[in-house]
């Protein structure tokens, strides 16, 4: 009676049908033979195995990337404490006058633009697109950034048009015995 | 659908004719999108007329699978080894030269190594494959071992190769005289003698029996 060679060795185990050229089992065998294995089903076992492990890993980032971000926004939205530092005088400007200046010292260029005649507004000058100076169109009560057309209210900061999408930071004025002081930076909500 | 268990693939090379219609029926296979996957070598040609079908031998632990850089040569449940993933092969060659039986082949019109599947359309719904279903002196048959027995009282099938230092255990059997004392299969043993399709120039096997890979 001839056997067949499954009578000889018993039934052969179907998640590990190959047997490595050693003969060592599988738990033996260097990493990159566990993680490419011959067989079908535990290549298959394997994909599905790395696919999961990539959706769960990557929304778990995601949802922590959003709560980081919620968080943040949550400590910014304060104006930070700054000391008040005097950066022009009332007359220095005529109505729908700019000026351009740093604060505090050694930050990006700011603006400062008087709407009326005690009225002042100061935003960072760097568009919140790609960062191209914005020039002042007081006439239309906005400010405009001439590299990619967009358009900011004068008033509040806020985009009006074109790609920016976040409002200019907002420097905090105060007027007072004919000078504008600076009291703080309003950073951009996101 | 695996293949049976009880059915098995016996390549008894004493018994082939030379016909080819081994070669024709692969081509039909509808996994062998038109290519015929056997090789028909002659042994000897200037002395003798004598031919052998060579057929994937569906190793134990597939050679041209452990080569493969880009995890493309699978074996399904039932040991079959299959014709390289078409998104992952990149057509370079490392099967064709590691193989012990010179079985896979480049298709490069297709940029895709193909071989011998034991036309697993058939088999895995029970079906012989082809070559074994059209092999007029059944050099190539596909049926269970007491088959084989009771057709061929004088030959026993034999499924260990040495090839080199390598030992290896084949899904796919060959059959040898009963009374042969070995029961395996030095794959390697009549390289030297020069043969007509295949010139071997380097003797890398008698290197390695003296060492010489050390």
């Amino acid at each position: 009676m001839i056997q067949s060679q499954r009578e000889v060795d018993g039934p052969r185990d179907l998640d590990h049908a190959t047997v490595p050229p050693d003969g060592r089992p599988l738990a033996d065998q260097p990493k990159w033979r566990r993680d490419f294995p011959i067989d079908w089903a535990q290549d298959e076992y394997v994909s599905r195995r790395e696919l999961v492990k990539f959706i769960v890993l990557t929304s778990a980032a995601l949802t922590v990337g959003q709560f980081w971000i919620a968080f943040k926004n949550t400590f910014n939205r304060q104006p930070a404490r700054l000391a008040g530092e005097r950066i022009a005088s009332v007359d220095e400007l005529s109505v729908g006058g700019a000026k351009t200046f740093t604060y505090p010292e050694g930050s990006t260029p700011r603006l400062l633009v008087r709407i009326g005649t005690t009225a002042f507004v100061a935003y960072d000058q760097q568009c919140t697109h790609l960062l191209c100076p914005v020039v002042p169109a007081v006439e239309l009560g906005r400010l405009h950034c001439p590299c990619h057309n967009g358009w900011f209210d004068l008033h509040t900061g806020r985009p009006l048009a074109g790609p920016p999408q976040r409002p200019l930071p907002k420097v905090l004025l105060e007027v007072r015995d004919g000078m504008v002081y600076a009291t703080g930076v309003e950073e951009s909500a996101t | 659908m695996p293949v049976p268990d009880a059915l098995e693939f016996f390549i008894d090379p004493g018994r082939c004719i030379g016909c080819q219609a081994c070669i024709q029926a692969c081509t039909e296979c509808d996994t062998h999108k038109g290519q015929s996957m056997i090789q028909l070598d002659y042994v000897n040609r200037a002395h003798s007329t004598q031919t052998v079908p060579v057929v994937c031998m569906h190793c134990d632990s597939p050679t041209c699978a452990e080569v493969c850089p880009a995890d493309a040569i699978k074996r399904t449940e039932d040991g079959i080894v299959h014709t390289a993933q078409k998104p992952r092969c990149i057509a370079c060659n490392n099967c064709v030269l590691a193989c012990p039986f010179g079985v896979p082949k480049m298709q490069t019109r297709m940029n895709l190594m193909m071989k011998c599947d034991m036309c697993y359309d058939r088999t895995s719904v029970g079906l012989k494959p082809w070559c074994a279903s059209v092999c007029p002196s059944q050099a190539l048959a596909f049926g269970t071992r007491e088959e084989m027995a009771r057709l061929r009282p004088h030959a026993k099938p034999v499924n260990t190769f040495q090839f080199g230092r390598q030992t290896i255990r084949t899904k796919v059997n060959i059959m040898v005289p009963r009374s042969a004392a070995t029961d395996i299969v030095d794959v390697t043993a009549a390289m030297h003698e020069p043969t007509i399709g295949h010139e071997i120039l380097d003797d890398v096997f008698n290197d390695i029996s003296d060492g010489g890979d050390a």
